[in-house]
């Protein structure tokens, strides 16, 4: 390449060598490995290892398994590659963990277009039936406002946690999967913030620029701003994911998107937010399977479990109060809208539920204020 | 979407960041540079809503292609000099593709740019698939090209072997050390923007005239994403040269990331397409006629040069002693030969040169034959066990080079071997800019400037120090290089499997003894190491026509 602007033109060559018989397909001799036909450096989960397994284990070396010569390259401060220190939980065998999801190239993309599509078609709809035309003022500025402000925290959360965490894991498996989940997040930023531009362009009342506001300053959002940068600036990969998708997604997340979005929308004839809302949903519980298996893992390893259970439990008493705080700030919220079908206790109720039962599965108790 | 509505969309998205004030992403990567008196650059902007869809369409014709490939019996008329090479290239590449992933965090960390985080995230995404849909490939190659040995034991031989390492700097170097060093000047600057096209296109052409086809499709579509990447890094690059102070540290890592560049990927790319290929057609470029147009023409003289016009300093020397040590000093020839005189601790086949390709190098490169073909000769007759030991251990005079500790290919253009005690150790150096990344850019200090982020050289680098006084059997199963009647070895000197009694085992390599040539460096006293080095500079290596 040249400068980025410029395309390149390869010309094709003038002539081109005839095909030839060669016979260098499989099975056309007997010898010594003829049929050893499947990676052989790792034992796969079940008989046969699946594609993702294949295209994902062992891609990153780990010096406790091949790489004989070591990491070639370090910090200053510190060894290169992928230090186990770079966490405060262990693992007796991180290369344990294999994502539920079993993401990889193809997957990542169908299922990312399949959404998108999915959204396109939806708002493309929502125009053409003019499905915006009877929202009541004050259900088109709590979208504003609120839906606004919510895409500042999976922004902000996609870019800053799960980019980052993705970098400093000790293996591929688990890179791969916070990658995929940061993906997930910055897609879901980028469909409500399309639909915040879609929304001023159907609704002359619509105020497209609000959400800034109601991010940075409004009162009920700054507990959850608050909650989203102190999430930025952790600097242990595995609290991060941990104190975002354990404690900050059931609490204030799910919250916000299923504890109270879906469920007042319809009723304020709005029937287009949750579709949006409910994509973001279910990229959630798709990370939250591999968030499930991975500290599930640590919790149970025979080693370090109970070492690592501590640690978690120390994360988690850190991170509930900052959460439930962000929850309890946005409460305001849930007067807004001229409709109201649930209650903040309702909707909190349901949430703390499913957290409950979440950190039980890793062997942690909720904090007590819960 | 019109270009009115696209360039609104573009704006929404860049309203998603905002300035944090209750805490700011943790710094956990370093750099010594500043952007503080940077205006921001913009890359090229990619929506997630289009891109998701557009790579999927990609990816469907990559799927397709692979089908076809198989329905069309592809691999009957693929030629096994040039699929044996792939076992080691796809065995690198996906490494460095995957690291490029990581690398984003660094250059997100550095640089204050919510338009540059995003072109860095999507990268990240693009990285992933780059690196999977590569290991996907060679998964379809190893079920179905005839010989999977190789393919079979492949991230675990890229772990351990020789050649992975050289090839691990191209990865390890995107993600480790000052951030901008790594994530920009290394991986973006150099990497991508001059040496993915020898990787990404001139690779690809070749394996289509030795019957693949499908390596082209997976990598033109792979290549397809690198202008945004590269755009990402231009973009950074610009606003690091606003700030005067960045200067040096610029110039310190164009040198080290060029040098580097060229010594790793040169050496292997140029090996896959000079010694990979059966198509020796007069009007096919040479490697080196391919780097003259893509690297030195639209790289050096249209990306680099024009950098001139804001100050900076470009390395001219290095970019024509690169092309000098390629046209010249036979670089890429001198790797071959040296990967050819290591198979026994390969994890392909090589196949011997024959009249077709001595003929093909003289007319690409005048003076091939004088240096190399007797050696080539002496190859062709010691392939088969039984009579003789494997080249390395037979006297052609042919002596083993040592190691440059700084980019790990041995020293092959001997007159230019550097010696120096640098952390209280003898290393060996193939020039004289990879002693200088060593003991002079890689440390905390540089210029009279503290460089307190700039990252350090470190592991067993010398590979041969693993196995020194080793019996060559037992590092062969040591390596896991052995096929499963546990006894043939993966690597052989030639492509003949239709009979067992050309095929090398563990027993053919019982009791010949390895030595690594940095431990000898080590114990030899002043004098003796000032002999050898002199001789060593002065031994042109060639074997002799009568061998
Ligand atoms: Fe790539
Ligand atoms: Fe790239
Ligand atoms: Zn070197």
């Amino acid at each position: 390449m040249s400068t980025p602007s410029k395309e390149r033109k390869h010309q094709a060559p003038a002539s081109f060598p005839k095909p030839e018989f060669t016979g260098a397909e499989a099975g056309m001799l007997e010898f010594p490995s003829s049929n050893s036909r499947s990676y052989n450096y790792f034992t796969p989960q079940k008989m046969r290892a699946t594609v993702y397994e294949d295209v994902t284990t062992d891609v990153q070396p780990d010096p406790e398994r091949y790489l004989t010569q070591g990491w070639i390259y370090g910090f200053a401060r510190g060894p290169g590659g992928y230090p186990h220190e770079w966490t405060a939980v262990k693992s007796g065998n991180w290369h344990a963990f294999l994502d539920p999801n079993e993401e990889w190239e193809q997957t990542i993309y169908r299922n990312n277009s399949n959404v998108v599509r999915q959204i396109e078609l939806n708002l493309q709809n929502a125009k053409d039936a003019g499905a915006y035309a009877h929202w009541s003022r004050s259900w088109t500025k709590f979208v504003a406002e609120n839906v606004g402000a919510w895409m500042h925290a999976e922004h902000g959360l996609g870019m800053h946690v799960f980019v980052s965490a993705q970098r400093s894991a000790p293996t591929n498996m688990i890179n791969n999967a916070i990658a995929v989940n940061s993906a997930h997040r910055l897609r879901f930023a980028q469909d409500l913030a399309l639909y915040n531009l879609d929304l001023s362009d159907s609704l002359e009342v619509f105020d497209g620029k609000v959400h800034r506001d109601a991010w940075n300053n409004n009162p009920s959002w700054q507990g959850v701003r608050e909650n989203v940068e102190r999430l930025t600036a952790v600097e242990d990969w595995a609290e991060a994911v941990f104190a975002t998708n354990v404690v900050f997604e059931p609490l204030v997340g799910v919250l916000f998107r299923s504890d109270l979005m879906m469920q007042i929308a319809a009723r304020n004839g709005d029937y287009i937010t949750p579709t949006l809302i409910g994509a973001g949903e279910n990229d959630y519980n798709r990370d939250l399977r591999y968030t499930r298996a991975l500290f599930s893992l640590l919790g149970h390893d025979e080693r370090h479990g109970a070492a690592n259970r501590s640690t978690m439990q120390g994360w988690l008493d850190k991170w509930t109060p900052v959460s439930a705080h962000a929850a309890h700030e946005l409460q305001p919220i849930w007067s807004q809208p001229s409709e109201r079908t649930v209650t903040f206790a309702d909707s909190w109720a349901a949430a703390t539920d499913d957290f409950k039962t979440l950190v039980a599965e890793f062997g942690l108790t909720p904090a007590k204020e819960l | 979407m019109s270009r009115q509505s696209l360039s609104k969309a573009h704006a929404k998205i860049t309203e998603l960041s905002w300035e944090p004030t209750f805490a700011t992403p943790a710094k956990k990567f370093g750099t010594d540079y500043t952007f503080d008196k940077s205006p921001k650059k913009d890359p090229l902007k990619q929506i997630l809503r289009s891109y998701f869809p557009m790579e999927e369409e990609k990816d469907n014709r990559v799927f397709g292609a692979m089908d076809g490939a198989i329905r069309g019996n592809m691999f009957r008329q693929v030629q096994e000099r040039w699929m044996e090479w792939q076992k080691l290239f796809l065995s690198i590449i996906p490494f460095p593709e995957i690291s490029a992933a990581r690398a984003m965090p660094l250059a997100i960390d550095a640089v204050p740019n919510p338009q540059i985080h995003n072109g860095l995230a999507v990268q990240m995404i693009d990285e992933v698939r780059h690196s999977t849909i590569q290991m996907n490939l060679k998964r379809l190659y190893m079920n179905h090209y005839i010989d999977p040995a190789g393919f079979d034991i492949s991230e675990k031989a890229f772990a351990n072997s020789y050649c992975g390492t050289i090839g691990r700097q191209f990865g390890e170097g995107f993600i480790t050390g000052d951030a901008i060093t790594a994530a920009n000047v290394y991986l973006t600057v150099v990497a991508e923007t001059a040496f993915t096209n020898t990787l990404f296109v001139a690779m690809p052409s070749e394996a289509a005239a030795n019957g693949d086809y499908l390596l082209p499709t997976v990598f033109h579509s792979v290549q397809s994403d690198e202008s945004r990447h590269i755009s990402n890094g231009y973009s950074i690059l610009l606003m690091a040269l606003a700030d005067e102070d960045n200067r040096q540290l610029l110039e310190r890592d164009l040198r080290y990331a060029w040098w580097n560049n060229h010594c790793v990927v040169d050496a292997a790319i140029g090996t896959f397409i000079e010694y990979g290929t059966k198509d020796r057609r007069k009007e096919r470029d040479s490697y080196a006629e391919m780097w003259r147009r893509w690297i030195y023409d639209d790289y050096y003289r249209s990306y680099l040069m024009p950098l001139e016009k804001y100050g900076l300093v470009i390395p001219h020397d290095l970019v024509e002693k690169a092309w000098d040590r390629i046209y010249n000093q036979h670089y890429v020839h001198r790797v071959a030969q040296f990967f050819a005189t290591g198979w026994p601790v390969n994890y392909w086949r090589i196949d011997p040169m024959t009249d077709v390709d001595f003929e093909w190098f003289e007319d690409k490169y005048p003076g091939w034959y004088d240096q190399f073909g007797a050696w080539w000769e002496a190859y062709n007759r010691l392939a088969y066990p039984g009579r003789n030991k494997p080249i390395a251990f037979e006297s052609v005079g042919y002596e083993y080079p040592c190691r440059c500790w700084t980019c790990m290919v041995p020293c092959l253009i001997r007159e230019d071997l550097v010696v120096d005690k640098v952390d209280g150790e003898w290393r060996s150096y193939c020039s004289e800019t990879c002693h200088w990344t060593d003991a002079v850019a890689f440390r905390p200090r540089y210029e009279g400037r503290d460089t307190p982020s700039m990252g350090r050289l470190t592991g067993k680098r010398e590979w041969e120090t693993l196995y020194d006084g080793w019996d060559l059997a037992d590092i062969v199963s040591d390596l896991g290089y052995v096929r499963d009647d546990g006894k043939t070895v993966v690597g052989q000197p030639h492509l003949h499997l239709d009979d067992p009694k050309k095929l090398w085992t563990t027993d053919d390599f019982r009791g010949i003894e390895f030595r690594s040539p940095k431990v000898l460096l080590n114990q030899m006293s002043d004098s003796e190491r000032e002999a050898w080095a002199a001789a060593y500079r002065a031994n042109p290596n060639r074997t002799p026509a009568t061998v």
